[in-house]
């Protein structure tokens, strides 16, 4: 499949392409010294574009269609992975995916949205938008890891729930509400990560839980800032203003005590190297895990009602 | 002459077009029906010849469900903090305080305690006409609070819904309130204390996806519009018409989302009904 590259990659892109011909040259040409002035360039250019990214820029990273997901993580930094079907009700929502995976040292229950990578996997996959028959997959999964005395881990990378005929009519709302209603009250620990998009009740719908983490590029709201745009400006021109006025990054997120923390990507984006992404949140996660394990089930969903109670903004 | 010039009078409407004095008539938008205002409110707001139901606010139905003089009334004056400091085509707080003065309502919901028939209850009541009913941090942080008066009192718990879902200008602040309320609300569950969510039109969103469809019964006013994602979206999702009838109490009834359709002037008795069945 085609590279992907974001307008303001470019510079970056031309850069490297320019970088790789003079390596191909300095077999024959003494340019050592110019090839290692402009890999020193290439890095700077890098992080200067990526530490400045404005919130639309995060957005289009966060929907990177090469950006590792929810399965990309569970093939890199878990083992024995046995994937699980079905919600037992309807059928196997494949926007949705999970199972019991070893992660380290712990044995944990992985749940996530899963998208695709180009048109027919993205069809299969119903673009990571679930219907009701995903949420209610996604809280069998999450019963069961409860029974085994298992974490749950879930990833959140999502445009949203799906907003079709049949999820009305099977209860799109109820089973995204009644998932939030038993997380709430879940009696083992819950992590939650967003490694993509995060959008509104699509995303929440697996989103309770005791720790929530981002990934640096990722964005997380109430809606998307198309949708935004096209309900408040009433034109779809306006995502880049609606962007901005959403503060929907990680940063702005954990500014708003809404996450917990920002987990780092490798420079350039999650999307650079799949392994090190991977292999940096495995870290965070075995460290919370370690921590959370510890605490009594009363206590975390005494903590989780806090955590919750804690959010939102209002005058007296 | 033109073939398409017009030789006869222009084309009137059959009846005559009727003149209202602004303020004491309304017409039923279902069967264009004119009614008086005193007439509308002795019928609880809708139409006595075809059934149809107005939207109406929390004043209207603290009068309909609650005994004459018993709403005390909670957190009345919580109001916005405006957390992103948000501008659209508009100041978020200049909507807000446009909004306190036009209707006398600091949110788009109003909490309390009261008495119905004589029981005590929780109650609370959605107004639609305040940013579209939507849920920002001030109407979670009400509801939340409801259900904890509900669940310390040990009283019966009725939030009557009518949302567009979650408030935009509050971003992820607003879509917390899904977690914080329901995570109440399984508190109130465990306690097994009765919640009774009533659903009027229109109720969708973030609010039908959290506390709306948690309750242990259902109840919707007929046909009134209840979904997740609003139709103009699934039209254009789908490319095709919705069949009649979609997304409306019926609906869900049919599709097994609602317990009970209740008309207006019944919803006192069947909730209260309901509430001695269950305690």
């Amino acid at each position: 499949m085609a590279k992907t590259i974001l307008d303001f990659e470019k510079p970056i892109y031309e850069l490297e392409a320019k970088l790789e011909e003079m390596r191909k040259l300095s077999d024959n040409l003494d340019i050592d010294k110019e090839i290692v002035k402009i890999e020193e360039k290439v890095k700077q250019l890098k992080e200067g574009i990526y530490r400045d990214l404005t919130r639309w820029q995060r957005v289009q990273l966060a929907r990177h269609p090469e950006r590792p997901f929810t399965l990309d993580y569970i093939y890199n930094m878990t083992e024995n992975f046995i994937e699980l079907h079905g919600d037992r009700l309807f059928r196997d929502d494949k926007a949705i995916v999970g199972g019991f995976v070893q992660l380290g040292d712990y044995k944990v229950m992985v749940i996530g949205h899963q998208k695709g990578r180009d048109t027919k996997t993205n069809l299969y996959r119903n673009f990571g938008m679930s219907n009701p028959e995903g949420y209610r997959k996604a809280l069998r999964f999450m019963k069961l890891a409860e029974k085994f005395n298992k974490p749950v881990i879930t990833m959140i990378d999502t445009p949203g729930a799906f907003p079709g005929l049949e999820a009305e009519e099977r209860g799109q709302a109820e089973a995204i509400a009644k998932n939030l209603f038993e997380m709430s009250r879940l009696r083992v620990p819950i992590i939650v990560t967003i490694i993509g998009e995060g959008a509104s009740g699509g995303a929440l719908g697996i989103g309770v839980g005791d720790r929530i983490l981002m990934l640096e590029n990722c964005w997380y709201s109430v809606i998307s800032p198309e949708s935004c745009s096209s309900i408040l400006w009433r034109s779809w021109d306006y995502k880049e203003q609606a962007a901005e006025a959403l503060k929907l990054t990680a940063p702005d997120l954990l500014e708003q005590k809404l996450i917990d923390r920002i987990i780092p990507e490798p420079l350039g984006g999650a999307h650079k190297n799949h392994q090190e992404a991977a292999g940096i949140l495995k870290a965070v996660l075995l460290e919370e895990l370690a921590q959370l394990t510890k605490i009594k089930p009363e206590k975390l969903i005494e903590g989780r009602l806090e955590k919750f109670g804690k959010m939102g903004a209002f005058i007296e | 002459m033109a073939w398409f010039k017009r030789s006869k009078e222009n084309i009137s409407p059959d009846t005559q077009k009727i003149e209202l004095p602004d303020g004491l008539w309304e017409k039923c938008p279902e069967c264009s029906e004119i009614i008086h205002k005193k007439q509308l409110e002795v019928n609880l707001w809708t139409c006595a010849k075809c059934g149809y139901h107005f939207r109406i606010g929390s004043h209207e139905y603290i009068k309909i469900l609650i005994d004459k003089g018993s709403f005390r009334e909670l957190d009345k004056k919580m109001r916005s903090a405006d957390p992103l400091q948000f501008t659209d085509t508009k100041k978020y707080t200049d909507r807000i305080d446009e909004t306190i003065l036009k209707l006398n309502l600091f949110d788009a919901v109003k909490t309390g305690t009261g008495k119905l028939n004589g029981l005590s209850i929780a109650f609370g009541c959605m107004d639609f006409k305040f940013i579209g009913g939507s849920m920002g941090s001030v109407v979670g942080e009400k509801v939340a609070r409801l259900v904890d008066k509900a669940y310390k009192s040990k009283i019966p718990l009725i939030i009557v819904s009518s949302s567009g879902g979650a408030r935009m200008m509050e971003g992820a602040f607003s879509l917390m309130q899904m977690a914080k309320t329901s995570a109440r609300l399984a508190r109130l569950a465990q306690a097994k204390i009765p919640y009774i969510s009533v659903l009027t039109d229109p109720t969708t969103g973030g609010t039908t996806a959290s506390y709306a469809m948690l309750g242990d019964f259902h109840i919707a006013e007929p046909k009134a519009l209840i979904g997740f994602a609003g139709p103009r979206v699934i039209k254009q999702t789908i490319g095709k018409d919705l069949p009649a009838g979609f997304q409306r109490s019926e609906f869900l009834l049919e599709h097994g989302f609602v317990d009970i359709i209740s008309p207006r002037k019944e919803l006192k008795s069947t909730i209260y009904n309901l509430i001695t069945l269950v305690s």
